[in-house]
């Protein structure tokens, strides 16, 4: 039943390996195959960022030379979003539209750091050593390019968003979490529209060696991300901008926006990820969404990650859910905070196209009905989970 | 309009725990008995060397400490300190079970450099050394606890074990005025009615030799090294920038209905937040203060008061030269001709900038200077500054009755949240 207050979904911005705003990842989703570089990070692949006109979202060069790639992709994905909501410009309502940005840390400098790790047990006094190179070779503004809610105050100089501006960190859940309380505050009235999403650069070096600590990775073959479980599973991680404009029902109507979808339900919740615990929470979290779910006209877009413990536990989860489903992973790649937004936008395109993009992988089956619905999971690689039921407007 | 409900018909939300840690000490007794007493926490650094550093001297609290140091494994010590102190206080829920979500303030996490060179070390010798070589040693080692550490979720997962708060916890980041976030949504979440509970926490214990030198490459620290305890200047002619501090606050908010149905102390009202981006510049304020002014504005509407109901500021008083102009500008536009007339005091001249843990730190002395009736003063007031005629306490406490207080944060990224505080019914 349609409420005033309801969450809709009125604007789309993603950039991925697979190219530019949402009607590239429909044709490259309905033709699909990786866009995979084995090259540069071997022995592992990653997605690569599609090239970005960046002059089209973020005219002011000085701008762009003030941020590092993860923020260059956000905020040319939050101007997208902006633009496919048709409010970007303006600045009555850019002025009161909240902002949660789900956030990791910015690019280091990877030449600095690399002549650093040379000189330093070479050093006669380490310590200053290390104070000497920090001080004299570290860029003075790299620090705003790392702060993890500058992605949002980049976002707010260059798209003039300012009503409000959170930063969300952690992951997977983070991105869950930011779109959950977009949603609650919604529908609550503290808030009319709402600018949610994220940006990850996944060639980075710095990322690799983090998930390399705790063998995380996947390496050769890079197959998707059901078919990879039988020899290992891990994670193949992808370049990705995502942002969604968040609208209430009627606040929509009151502009004659249409929709891509409607946020009917969302719920996010953690566990320790002992056996079985992570499954609890996800039929917990479907068994109260019953009202608005039918599982007639609905598929699966999991976020699942490609390691190995929880990927395989929300595959059996969603063997026991019985619908379609596609890995979100193996088209974008893992893109940890903006995952969940980036899976939230793969289903919404499809409802707004009324039937599910075709298997990514021999695993998958094919959807034959017309598409009306879809649950969206989010299963952090190593905590949180998050689940998603996104209807047709 | 029940007792329970405020100007809006939403709930009341009353403060009924409080833990905060600063470089002054533990508790809320020792930090109290200090700040009004004037007593600085700034000292010179001992935990890394400072060879060729412009700024040797910070906030820092050196008598807590962790395995394995570093800015999360500190922070969330820090963390469980004072939420242990504000539970306690709030007699709320059982150990390890809070009955309610937790808004965690959190510095960004980074690999720190001892652990980028450990993982270093683990190559061997090596003439150069670049990340696919870190990767190679990272794939033959066993780092996964530093893999761990710092996940930016890592700080957050852990504390929601340790105390058992409900659903997913936020770890948030909106630089210097996180701590004002993490209220804010708190606050959120009890009048939208999803708990009675919120556990808000700010942190942060990032004091190390890179996170020192990047504030100092913006030239945004104090240099005046000696005595320590004198760098530290908010609203002084003669102030040059702000001194990095660690600290930790919690606060426990309920419902007013709650807290009341439990019989629980009350020892604050929050009555209203405000927020406004600015999209001026990444570390400077709009020329015109419009988002500060406006952030202020919409707090006191938030909370259904005139500005003439204000009786005290905790200011954000960093000690910039460009921080306190610009705050004087925007009190000037709420105040009008109260403005000079209304004491507005800066914690941070005595404890330093907190960061990430300033906003939740300042309500709590709020708080206190609201129970105690005592306004902590403004160290350092040596030369008025003629330009912010403002009366900030200088040096010396006051005793004052404060009924409703400000607290102001802002950030880079063109952060600004302001609180409004209300003394308990």
């Amino acid at each position: 039943m349609a409420h005033e207050r309801d969450a809709l979904i009125t604007g789309i911005g993603i950039v991925s390996s697979l190219g530019t705003g949402i009607d590239a990842h429909w044709t490259a989703l309905n033709n699909f195959s990786p866009v995979l570089d084995t090259e540069t990070f071997a022995p592992f692949a990653v997605h690569p960022m599609a090239p970005l006109d960046l002059d089209r979202q973020i005219p002011k060069r000085g701008d762009q030379r003030q941020m590092e790639a993860w923020q260059r992709i956000g905020v040319y994905a939050a101007g997208l979003a902006l633009d496919s909501a048709g409010v970007k410009g303006n600045t009555d309502l850019l002025s009161r539209m909240g902002m949660i940005v789900a956030a990791g840390g910015g690019e280091r400098d990877y030449a600095v750091d690399s002549a650093i790790m040379a000189g330093y047990p070479k050093a006669a006094n380490p310590g200053a050593y290390l104070n000497e190179h920090l001080l004299g070779d570290l860029r003075p503004t790299l620090f705003l390019a790392q702060l993890s809610n500058l992605l949002a105050g980049n976002i707010s100089i260059v798209h003039g968003v300012i009503g409000s501006s959170r930063t969300f960190m952690g992951e997977e859940a983070s991105g869950a979490d930011a779109v959950r309380i977009a949603c609650a505050r919604i529908a609550a009235g503290q808030g009319d529209i709402m600018l949610v999403g994220g940006s990850y650069n996944a060639q980075r070096p710095d990322f690799l060696l983090h998930y390399e600590m705790a063998h995380l990775l996947r390496r050769a073959p890079f197959d998707p991300v059901w078919a990879r479980q039988a020899s290992g599973g891990g994670m193949i991680l992808g370049s990705l901008g995502c942002f969604l404009v968040l609208e209430s029902r009627s606040h929509a109507a009151a502009r004659g926006a249409g929709a891509y979808g409607h946020i009917a339900a969302i719920r996010t919740d953690r566990c320790r990820r002992r056996p079985g615990e992570a499954t609890a929470n996800a039929r917990t979290q479907l068994a109260a969404m019953a009202d608005h779910y039918d599982p007639a006209t609905a598929a699966v877009i999991s976020g699942a990650s490609g390691v190995a413990a929880p990927t395989q536990e929300e595959q059996a989860f969603l063997r026991e859910v019985g619908l379609p489903v596609r890995g979100s992973v193996t088209a974008l790649g893992h893109s940890m905070e903006p995952s969940f937004p980036g899976s939230l936008a793969l289903a919404a395109m499809s409802i707004r196209h009324g039937d599910l993009f075709p298997p990514l992988e021999s695993a998958e089956q094919a959807m034959t009905g017309p598409l009306r619905q879809a649950l969206v999971t989010a299963w952090g690689h190593w905590r949180g989970e998050a689940l998603a039921l996104v209807t047709a407007a | 309009m029940s007792n329970d409900t405020d100007h809006l018909r939403r709930p009341i939300i009353v403060v009924t725990g409080m833990g905060v840690l600063t470089s002054l000490g533990q508790g809320q007794a020792d930090n109290w008995k200090a700040l009004t007493s004037g007593i600085s926490g700034i000292k010179r650094i001992t935990r890394f060397p400072v060879d060729g550093l412009r700024t040797t001297i910070a906030g820092t609290v050196d008598f807590v400490s962790v395995p394995e140091r570093s800015a999360p494994a500190l922070s969330e010590r820090l963390a469980e300190l004072v939420i242990e102190e504000a539970v306690a206080q709030a007699g709320i829920g059982r150990i390890g079970d809070f009955p309610g979500p937790l808004f965690l303030a959190l510095p960004p996490v980074e690999l720190e450099w001892p652990q980028r060179l450990a993982v270093a070390e683990a190559l061997g010798a090596n003439e150069g050394v670049a990340y696919d070589d870190l990767i190679r040693a990272a794939a033959a080692g066993s780092f996964e606890p530093v893999y761990r550490r710092f996940l930016f979720g890592s700080v957050a997962e852990n504390l929601a074990d340790r105390f058992g708060t409900k659903g997913s916890p936020i770890a948030t980041s909106t630089a210097c005025a996180s701590g004002g976030t993490a209220i804010q949504l708190g606050v959120e979440a009890i009048r939208r009615g999803e708990t009675d509970a919120a556990l808000v926490v700010g942190t942060d214990c990032s004091v190390n030799a890179e996170s020192l030198i990047r504030f100092s490459l913006l030239s945004a620290l104090s240099t005046r090294n000696d005595p320590p305890a004198s760098a530290s200047r908010p609203f002084s002619k003669d102030r040059e920038g702000f001194v990095m501090a660690e600290g930790a606050g919690a606060l426990v908010l309920e419902s007013l209905a709650g807290a009341r149905a439990r019989g629980a102390t009350i020892l604050g009202v929050l009555e209203g937040c405000g927020e406004v981006a600015d999209g001026f510049h990444r570390t400077r304020s709009s020329p015109d203060g419009k988002p500060i002014i406006a952030c202020m504005r919409d707090a006191l509407a938030d909370a259904g008061l005139a500005p003439d109901a204000v009786d005290y500021i905790n200011a954000h008083g960093t000690g910039t030269p460009e921080n306190d102009k610009m705050e004087w500008v925007g009190v000037q536009a709420v105040f009008g001709d109260r403005a000079g007339t209304i004491p507005m005091s800066s914690n941070k001249s005595m404890i330093g900038h907190s960061l990430t843990a300033a906003g939740a730190v300042e309500a709590i002395f709020t708080i206190l200077t609201m129970r105690n009736g005592l306004l902590p003063p403004t160290i350092n007031y040596d030369i008025p500054d003629p330009a912010l005629p403002v009366d900030c306490v200088p040096n010396v406490a006051r005793e004052a009755r404060v009924r409703h207080a400000i607290s102001n944060s802002f950030g880079f990224g063109g952060q600004n949240v302001c609180l409004v505080l209300g003394a308990a019914p």
